[in-house]
């Protein structure tokens, strides 16, 4: 069975991969689809068995090196955090295999592209179920390859090639950060088996390293090490400038590797290292104010952008940034709780916008759309569905994951804990600020497209929308169905309390109780008495999660007082109510808030300045390397990260070049001089 | 066999070859017709003849000729890499030579000898017989860069290399005179014991080692002893460059294991040090100096200096564990130079041969296969898993870590990020690019089987990569 969920789809990427010429864009379809969809099935089978019947195990496939005291095996590792991860992966994916059979009818490369698609969720499994670094790490780059395939898919554009470009070295920076972080558990720890790590960290905790003459705190440099390779999976504030040039590739690639699997890698990764990153409040700090900085940020971004998958794109990052926040304060069952919830939404978003897209005639910028909700009724809805869900209207899955987040950091009584409930605060008027602008920019108002294009508009064919729908089952019912099991209280009065809230309010929510009820089912099966509290986020996650108990602020969330949890749902409600002010019912108002608040229009705008402040810093040093990137934004973090480093580089190089002048003597100069200063370090630098 | 007054078991591959490279110069000369292809092939087979009496032998450790050379399974396995690998250029270059109508017959033979050189040079145990066989394969490499005998390029370019060629024997030699001065006597082991029974030696014997690590530093080409390797691998025929990059090194890195282990072993605290130097000067002049290269004969030859400059840090830890994971880096970097060279001598452009890289573009489109082929290798060379070129860097900087020195693995893996830009760009170049004039392909059967070799090593190697490991970790112990 774990074979099957895990293997299926690398099968079915070789045969897609090396026949699709002889299996034809018929069979390759239909092959990459049944991998991935038995894959979903096994793995919904697995979760049921780990998560639900507690049947914890690893795989082991093969002995890979063993020197010396390194040692690496082949796993899978099937615990509640890898299963959950392993459902979110294969039924989006399936969703999107689906999706794109419709989306990509007019490529030529039919056969290329699926396998491709395949080829990455086989990576992505990889590397959640892997159980030692290195195996991670391959599962790490197996994504990083496929995401730079499938972003630079159409290859004639050269815009495409340019983002995915970027994309790869600026992940090769956040990769860098991830095998020095591999490096430095290998010398604290002596070996990268996780169980042995996670076994061994409490013992670690006050252990020193002795890095670039500093006594640093060992854990504490591992878990940010680490960070970094998370930051730049994930596109985290410094290392986030790729993520909305990667929207250059196709949009289920968007939906799928940009939205709901690959960038919450790093979300995982530091789930997964919960029982270290539990020894080092320091590093979890930065995460937390890094997540929510992030979140802020991006959505101050996200609410000026005209082009549609940028808009969700910059979302996708605030988002994350919410994840992250919950991460630095210990809520690792809510960040894993918004992952699941967010997957679900955003991938609806993304393949409703990509909907949107198909059927305006490839136009993606917003200011010529309008009108058109009529002729789309059904992608409307949909999109309709996601926003609800991205804005955290009750009810719908964001509600329920949104707010045990900012719960959790209001309730980690600390001044980066406050800091983030206040940013995600912001976050989330804004969100369903932009959300709604995007609605009522795309669907309503005046058509601001040309007649020819307005007459061509249709509906997406069925084998579009089906994986739509099921996505926005996700979207409605996942943040109530698993509430409890990620994220409930230990206690009774925890889950009780949430219970009231939900019947306070409406009545129409039968079905999420009936869903509730349907998966309480499971634990009582097991006919043990302890099932009351088998099934709470305790039981459910068991080991794959640490949390210490004076850290543990998803209990201490189900206590704060009423209006902390009252008030993300108002800000959002506020932020609808505004968008529909300013850009449906007050004709002009929108250009009038522009003038107004103008200064930080501009800001928002301009990603915050970046591309200015990096202009004045390096112009001057430009050569070469600029060329590849001269169309994309070039951000001031680009510039002092990866393309600032690339430019001294490309200088230095020209000097060694200058050095190179090809006269002989010159050439004999330089080595003696070499075999001089060699000597002369002998005698009287090396023999004292 | 026969009773003679000095033992010759442990030499008889090396008299094979020689007897056999004469052969076939005898019958070149004599030959009315040029028969280059001819004599190609059966240089190829005597190789392959020699490795099969060299893995014939007792590799058990035994020193003979009156302490001139010695054979141990250190020397058995490095010789055998050069065979095979000496006969995997041979075979890679005679549908070039052809190609390129260079019909010299002498080259096959030139090949011959300077293996010849390379064999008595890891065998060595006497600084005398060291200097013979480094000479030997010198002298051999000088002619063969100027084999194009009507190309002003191969000419400078062999001119260059064999004065600076000369500067470096000269070194050699100097401090073998030095060392002999202080300790002497010119045997390893002899040089060991007179060290240990008077140490206030440590002084002389340091200046001679530091001109002998200059002039190896030279064949290795370690920066600041590497200026002659762009000019050199740029003037030179392609197929002779090939040569270049893949074996002598092996040969050289192999002697300065052997003199570190074996008669200079009291003076670690000295040696290490100016590896270190060397060391991180390379790979910083390889990962740098490379940017800005377009022509990839240059690219190559920068890489070349880089990737030595990793292979040292392995010698630098010492050990097994060191040496192991210095010789396991350097036959896998050689594996994938042979495919490497092996696909830019097959591809054309109007009628001549492929040197700058932008003349790779589009060649995703019109030749698939074998741009997938060369970007796995590229991929592998810039130390992505699951290719084999990353366990060659993780084997390295793992020893280096576990050895103390993470100033160097920080500084490697800074380098090898960088150095993944301009191994990237050629990707890019393939895969991305638009055009501009029409590349072909030309097959060549021995030249495409040396590239299947090359991918399978390099492809198959994630599946089992601890037995080579071992293999040379266990032939290292030998040394010690």
């Amino acid at each position: 069975m774990a074979f099957l969920s895990v293997f299926s789809p690398l099968i079915a990427f070789f045969f897609a991969f090396l026949f699709g010429k002889q299996l034809g864009d018929r069979g390759a379809q239909f092959l990459t689809c049944a991998g991935v969809i038995l894959a979903a099935m096994c793995s919904c089978f697995l979760f049921v068995d780990v998560a639900i019947n507690g049947h914890t195990q690893t795989i082991l496939l093969m002995n890979w090196i063993d020197v010396g005291g390194f040692e690496a095996t082949w796993n899978i590792r099937l615990d509640t955090l890898s299963v959950v991860m392993m459902c979110v992966i294969t039924i989006v994916s399936s969703c999107v295999h689906v999706y794109s059979i419709g989306y990509m009818s007019h490529d030529p490369a039919k056969a290329r592209f699926m396998s491709y698609l395949s080829l990455f969720t086989f990576a992505m499994l990889m590397l959640v179920t892997a159980d030692n670094l290195l195996q991670l790490f391959f599962g790490w780059e197996g994504v990083g390859l496929a995401s730079y395939l499938l972003i630079g898919f159409w290859n004639t554009k050269h815009s495409a090639n340019s983002a995915a470009m970027k994309a790869f070295i600026v992940n090769r920076v956040g990769d860098f950060g991830l095998v020095l972080g591999m490096f430095t558990i290998f010398v604290v720890f002596g070996t990268i088996h996780f169980d042995e790590i996670f076994a061994v960290a409490p013992e670690k905790a006050t252990v020193l390293f002795n890095f670039m003459g500093f006594q640093v705190h060992a854990l504490t440099l591992a878990c940010l090490l680490l960070f970094i390779g998370a930051c730049g999976k994930s596109a985290q504030l410094g290392l986030h400038t790729w993520l909305p040039d990667a929207m250059e590739g196709p949009t289920p690639v968007s939906a799928l590797i940009h939205a709901a699997t690959m960038v919450t890698a790093g979300v995982f990764l530091v789930a997964r290292f919960s029982p270290v990153f539990e020894y080092a409040p320091d590093a979890l700090m930065v995460v937390c104010v890094v997540g929510a900085t992030t979140a802020f940020v991006a959505a101050t971004i996200g609410m000026t952008q005209f082009d549609i998958k940028r808009v969700i794109a910059y979302s996708t990052m605030s988002q994350l940034g919410y994840m992250f926040f919950a991460l630095g304060v210990s809520a690792y069952g809510a960040a894993m709780f918004h992952l699941v919830t967010h997957a679900f939404f955003k991938a609806l978003l993304f393949l409703g916008a990509g909907s949107v897209i198909h059927a305006m005639s490839d136009e993606q910028d917003m200011r010529n759309m309008g009108g058109i909700w009529k002729k789309i009724p059904f992608t409307y809805a949909l999109m309709w569905i996601g926003s609800l869900a991205l804005a955290g209207i009750p009810f719908f899955a964001g509600y329920y994951s949104k707010d045990i987040m900012l719960e959790s950091a209001f309730a980690d009584y600390t001044w980066f804990g406050h800091y983030a409930y206040w940013m995600g605060i912001a976050a989330a008027f804004m969100t369903a600020f932009y959300s709604w602008r995007l609605i009522i920019m795309t669907f309503h108002g005046d058509p601001r497209a040309n007649k020819e294009v307005m007459s061509h508009i249709h509906e997406s064919p069925k084998v579009m929308l089906l994986p739509l729908i099921v996505l926005a089952i996700g979207a409605i019912f996942a943040g109530a169905a698993l509430y409890k099991p990620f994220v409930g209280g230990s206690s009774h009065h925890g889950a009780d309390d949430h219970h009231l809230e939900v019947d306070l309010h409406h009545s129409d929510n039968e079905t999420e109780h009936h869903n509730n009820e349907h998966d309480n089912d499971a634990p009582v099966l097991e006919e043990d008495h302890e099932d009351t509290t088998a099934w709470n986020r305790i039981g459910f996650w068991k080991d794959s999660i640490k949390v210490m108990p004076e850290n543990d602020t998803v209990e201490a969330a189900h206590n704060v007082p009423k209006w902390v949890k009252l008030l993300p749902t108002i800000m959002g409600a506020c932020g609808i109510f505004l968008a529909y002010v300013i850009y449906l019912w007050g004709a002009g108002l929108a250009g009038k808030f522009t003038k107004l608040f103008k200064p930080l229009h501009n800001l928002f705008f301009h990603k915050w300045y970046f591309d200015e402040l990096y202009n004045v810093l390096f112009k001057e040093g430009a050569i070469g390397f600029g060329r590849m990137f001269s169309r994309t934004d070039k951000g001031v973090i680009d510039g002092l990260g990866p393309d600032g480093i690339a430019r001294s580089a490309v200088c230095g190089g020209g000097i060694l070049r200058r050095i190179q002048n090809g006269f002989v003597y010159q050439y004999a100069f330089i080595m003696m001089i070499g075999l001089i200063c060699l000597i002369t370090w002998v005698v009287f630098g090396g023999m004292q | 066999m026969i009773n003679l007054p000095i033992s010759i078991d442990a030499i008889i591959p090396e008299i094979t070859l020689a007897c056999g490279a004469m052969f076939l110069l005898i019958i070149g000369a004599l030959s009315k017709r040029i028969i280059t292809n001819t004599l190609s092939y059966a240089a190829v087979l005597l190789l392959i003849f020699t490795f099969f009496l060299l893995v014939s032998l007792n590799w058990d450790t035994s020193i003979s000729m009156n302490g001139f050379f010695v054979m141990d399974s250190f020397a058995g396995l490095i010789k055998s890499a050069v065979l095979l690998s000496m006969a995997g250029v041979l075979a890679l270059s005679t549908g070039y030579m052809k190609r390129e109508e260079i019909v010299a017959f002498e080259y096959p033979i030139l090949v011959l000898l300077s293996t010849l050189g390379m064999m008595v040079m890891v065998s060595a145990n006497d600084l005398l017989s060291l200097y013979i066989g480094l000479e030997l394969q010198s002298l051999a490499l000088y002619v063969l860069a100027t084999i194009r005998r009507n190309s002003l390029r191969s000419a400078e370019a062999g001119i260059k290399y064999f004065v600076l060629g000369a500067l470096s024997s000269g070194m050699i030699l100097f401090g073998s005179s030095i060392i002999y001065g202080f300790a002497g006597t010119t045997n390893f082991t002899a040089i060991a014991e007179a060290f240990s029974a008077n140490p206030d030696m440590k002084l002389g014997l340091s200046m001679g080692l530091v001109f002998l690590l200059s002039g190896l530093a030279f064949k290795i080409s370690a920066a600041p002893f590497h200026m002659w390797t762009p000019d050199v691998y740029e003037g030179a025929p392609t197929s002779v460059t090939a040569l270049f990059a893949i074996v002598p090194k092996l040969a050289a890195l192999a002697l300065m294991m052997r003199i570190f282990c074996e008669p200079f072993m009291g003076l670690q605290d000295m040696w290490v040090q100016i590896l270190w130097v060397l060391s991180v000067a390379s790979m910083l002049v390889g990962a740098f100096a490379a940017l800005t290269q377009e022509n990839i004969k240059r690219l190559l030859a920068y890489s070349s200096i880089g990737n030595v400059g990793y292979a040292l840090i392995g010698i630098i830890v010492g050990g097994t564990g060191g040496l192991g994971a210095t010789l396991y880096y350097f036959l896998i970097y050689m594996a994938m130079t042979a495919g490497t060279f092996g696909i830019i001598m097959s591809l054309r452009r109007e009628g001549a041969s492929l040197e700058k890289i932008e003349s790779l573009e589009g060649m995703s489109k019109t030749h698939p296969v074998q741009a997938y082929v060369l970007a796995i290798l590229m991929f592998s060379m810039s130390g992505i898993p699951p290719m084999a070129g990353f366990f060659g860097k993780l084997f390295i900087f793992e020893s280096a870590i576990a050895g103390g020195y993470i100033y160097l693995a920080v500084l490697g893996v800074v380098s090898s990020v960088v150095a993944a830009y301009y191994y990237l760009r050629i990707i890019k170049v393939m895969f991305f690019d638009e055009q501009v004039e029409e590349l072909q392909y030309e097959t060549n059967v021995p030249r495409d089987a040396v590239i299947i070799v090359s991918i399978l090593i390099i492809t198959g190697l994630v599946l089992m990569p601890e037995p080579l490991l071992i293999m040379t970790q266990n032939a290292t112990a030998s040394l010690f």
